[in-house]
C-alpha cells in the first residue's frame, strides 16, 4: 500500500473523515494536541521539499507560515461572508493564506538561486525576521499586539485533509520524473547543471510550493489557535520545524512525519516530568525547558547520526529498488 | 550639521561593537570555511562574565577605576577564549570533514544550547549591568553630546584590533593562521600543527566577542541571555559586507552596518521607514551585498572547483 501514494491518500482522506464523524467526546486537551500534530506534519513535510529534497536549508519556514497565517486570518476576518457556505469560504480563506505565502517563497527563492548552503540559511532567516517585523508593524492585523481570528473553523477533517493532500503532492512530486530534479540537485548541483537540468527553476519551484503548504498550515493554525501574534512565528518556530525535518532524516518523508508526532507530543511529556515531584529538581526544570533537550538533540544527531533517526530507509518509495549486481 | 555628527558618533561606537564581533566570524570563516552560529553568544556570555566578575573585582582593584576595568575585560576574554577553544574541541573538531550542512546544523544546535543554558543558568530575565565606569557626557563640545563609554568603546575597540593586526602580521601563530587560509593541506605539510592554530583562532575570535559584549553591556547596561542573537547576525552580515575571511573588511563592515543603522533609525522621519524597522536594515544590506557583490567590499572571488 505504501508503494501507492494515490490509495494512501484516499485511505487517509477516508480515514480522517470517519473519524472526524467520531470525534465528538474527545477530551479537548488531547483534540488540542492532535489538530497540532496534523499542522506539524504539514509543515514538516513542506520543509522537507526544500531542506531534505532540494538539498536547501531554510530557515524561515515560520515566516511563511506567518504570511499564510495572518492573510488567511485577515480573509475570515475582513471578508463578509455574503452567500457563501461556511468551508467553501474557509477554504478560499486557507488558499489565500497559501498564495501569500508561495508569493513569499517565489520573493526568497529569487534571489537564493546564487547562494547555497550557510548563506541561504541566514538570507532565509532574515526574511522570516523581516516578515515579523513587517506584521508588527501592521496596525490593521493587531501589530504587535496580536490578531484574534473570530472563527475557529480548523477541524480534525480538514487538519488531516491538509496533512495527507501535502505528503501526496509531495511525494508524487518527488516520485515522478519531473520531480527527480529536485534530488539531482540535492546530490550534485553542478552536476545537475551539467545534465542540464535547470536548477534555477527547480530550487524555486521548491521554495514556492514548499511555502505554499506552510501558509495552508498557517491557516490553519490561525482558525485553531484563534489567536496569533508575529511573536509566535519567530526563528525559534523555524528551528522546531527544521529539528522535525532533521530528526526525521532529511528527505524521508516518513520519518519526517515520525518526528512531527514525537516532537509535538514530546513537549507535553516533558510537562508531564516536570510536574513530577519525585524527580530531582534540575532535571524537572530542564524538562521544563525543551529548547535544551532540542539543542543537544541537534549536536548529538549531528555528532553521531547525521543522517537523522531513519536515514534513507523508505516507506514511500514507488520505484523498485535497484541491488548492485 | 551639528546632528548629522552625533549620529556619526552614535553609529561609530556601535559599529565598533559590531566590528569586534565580526572579527570572530570572519577569521573562523577564512580558516574552516563555515559560520560559527554561536558566535553571537559566545557575546553573551562575555556580557555574562563581566557581570558576575565586576563586584569582586572592583573590591580587589578600586570602584570604577581603569585597573579593574582592564581586569575585568581581561577575564572576561580569558574566560570566553576557553569557552570558543572548548566549543571547538568538543564539537566542531569531530566533524571536520563532514560535509557543510552538517557543521552549520551542529553550530545552530551549539546557538540555541548556548541561548537556552544561559537562560537556565542566568535566568531568563534581563539584569542591570554594574556601573564598571563614571559614565557621563563629555563637557566643552557644545551641541555634541559624546558619552564616556562612547570614547571607550571606540578606543578598546582600536586597541584590540591593533593588537590583533600585530598577532596575524608578525607572531608565529599569526602567520600559521594565514598559511592555514591560503590552503590548509600545504600549510600541515609544511609543519604547521592544524588543530592548534584552528583552536588559537576560535580562542582569539571568542575573546573579541567577549570584549564585544562587555564593551555593549558598559553603553547599554541590560544583559539578557537573547542579546547575542541580533548583533550576532548583524555581525555576520558586516563581515559579509566586508568579504568575508578578510579581516580589515569586517571591520570596515561592522562600522559601515553600525553607521547605516543609527542614521536609518536617526532620520527615520527623513526617509519614511519607521524606526521599528531598524532590526531589518542589516537583513536588507545583506540581501543587496548578496545579489550584486557576494564577495564583499574587499573580498576575493572564490571559484568552486569540480
Amino acid at each position: 500500500m505504501f508503494e501507492r501514494p494515490k490509495t494512501l491518500f484516499a485511505v487517509a482522506v477516508a480515514l480522517s473523515f470517519a473519524v472526524s464523524k467520531f470525534s465528538g467526546g474527545v477530551n479537548p486537551y488531547y483534540y488540542d494536541i492532535i489538530l497540532s500534530i496534523g499542522i506539524n506534519i504539514i509543515l514538516a513535510v513542506s520543509l522537507n521539499l526544500v531542506n531534505g529534497h532540494t538539498g536547501q536549508f531554510s530557515l524561515g519556514h515560520a515566516g511563511f507560515m506567518a504570511a499564510g497565517a495572518y492573510t488567511a486570518a485577515a480573509f475570515t476576518t475582513f471578508v463578509p461572508p455574503h452567500h457563501i457556505a461556511t468551508t467553501l469560504f474557509f477554504l478560499l480563506a486557507l488558499f489565500a493564506g497559501g498564495l501569500a505565502a508561495a508569493l513569499a517563497g517565489l520573493a526568497v527563492g529569487v534571489p537564493s538561486l546564487r547562494l547555497k548552503g550557510d548563506y541561504l540559511a541566514i538570507v532565509t532567516l532574515g526574511f522570516g525576521q523581516i516578515i515579523v517585523v513587517i506584521l508588527q508593524n501592521i496596525d490593521a492585523v493587531g501589530a504587535s499586539r496580536g490578531f484574534s481570528v473570530a472563527s475557529g473553523y480548523t477541524n480534525f477533517f480538514w487538519t488531516y485533509f491538509f496533512a495527507a493532500l501535502t505528503v501526496y503532492v509531495i511525494v508524487h512530486l518527488v516520485d515522478s520524473t519531473y520531480g527527480r530534479g529536485f534530488l539531482a540537485v540535492r546530490d550534485d548541483e553542478i552536476a545537475a547543471d551539467a545534465m542540464g537540468i535547470n536548477t534555477t527553476k527547480y530550487k524555486v519551484v521548491a521554495f514556492t510550493l514548499g511555502a505554499f503548504f506552510a501558509g495552508i498550515a498557517g491557516g490553519l493554525y490561525a482558525h485553531f489557535k484563534q489567536f496569533i501574534s508575529p511573536d509566535g512565528f519567530d526563528f525559534f518556530k523555524s528551528v522546531d520545524i527544521v529539528v522535525m525535518v532533521i530528526l526525521g532524516g532529511m528527505g524521508n518523508t516518513a520519518g519526517v512525519i515520525f518526528a512531527a508526532v514525537l516532537l509535538t507530543i514530546l513537549p507535553e511529556w516533558l510537562r508531564t516530568v516536570s510536574g513530577c515531584t519525585f524527580l530531582p529538581h534540575w532535571l524537572r526544570d530542564v524538562a521544563q525547558n525543551r529548547m535544551i533537550l532540542y539543542s543537544l538533540l541537534l549536536i548529538v544527531l549531528m555528532l553521531t547520526r547525521p543522517q537523522g533517526l531513519f536515514g534513507d530507509a523508505r516507506l514511500f518509495r514507488r520505484t523498485p529498488k535497484f541491488k548492485k549486481p | 550639521m551639528t546632528e548629522f555628527i552625533q549620529q556619526l558618533i552614535n553609529g561609530l561606537s556601535l559599529g565598533a561593537i559590531y566590528a569586534l564581533i565580526a572579527l570572530g566570524y570572519t577569521m573562523v570563516y577564512g580558516i574552516l570555511r563555515f559560520i560559527n552560529f554561536a558566535h553571537g553568544d559566545v557575546y553573551m556570555v562575555g556580557a555574562y562574565m563581566g557581570f558576575y566578575l565586576a563586584p569582586s573585582i572592583m573590591r580587589g582593584f578600586g570602584q570604577k577605576s581603569i585597573a579593574s576595568g582592564i581586569v575585568i575585560l581581561v577575564a572576561a576574554m580569558a574566560i570566553c577564549a576557553a569557552l570558543g577553544i572548548v566549543i571547538e574541541r568538543l564539537v566542531y573538531r569531530p566533524l571536520r570533514n563532514r560535509p557543510k550542512l552538517t557543521v552549520l546544523i551542529t553550530a545552530i544546535g551549539v546557538s540555541l544550547f548556548l541561548e537556552n543554558a544561559g537562560q537556565y543558568v542566568f535566568g531568563p530575565d534581563p539584569k542591570a549591568f554594574p556601573d564598571i565606569i563614571n559614565d557621563h557626557a563629555i563637557e566643552g563640545l557644545g551641541d555634541l553630546t559624546v558619552t564616556v563609554s562612547q570614547v571607550l568603546v571606540l578606543a578598546v575597540t582600536v586597541a584590540l584590533l591593533l593588537l590583533l593586526t600585530w598577532i596575524v602580521k608578525k607572531t608565529k601563530l599569526g602567520m600559521a593562521m594565514r598559511a592555514l587560509s591560503f590552503n590548509p593541506v600545504a600549510a600541515s605539510l609544511m609543519g604547521i600543527n592544524n588543530d592548534v592554530v584552528i583552536a588559537f583562532t576560535f580562542g582569539l575570535g571568542s575573546a573579541l566577542a567577549a570584549a564585544a559584549g562587555i564593551l555593549f553591556a558598559i553603553s547599554y547596561p541590560s544583559i539578557d541571555p537573547l542579546m547575542g542573537i541580533l548583533p550576532g547576525l548583524k555581525a555576520f552580515v558586516a563581515a559579509v559586507l566586508g568579504g568575508i575571511g578578510n579581516i580589515p573588511g569586517a571591520a570596515l563592515g561592522g562600522v559601515l552596518i553600525g553607521l547605516v543603522e543609527t542614521l536609518v533609525v536617526g532620520y527615520s522621519d527623513t526617509i519614511h521607514i519607521p524606526s521599528t524597522y531598524r532590526d531589518a536594515v542589516a537583513f536588507a544590506i545583506l540581501i543587496l551585498i548578496l545579489l550584486f557583490k557576494p564577495t564583499g567590499l574587499l573580498g576575493a572571488a572564490d571559484r568552486e572547483k569540480v
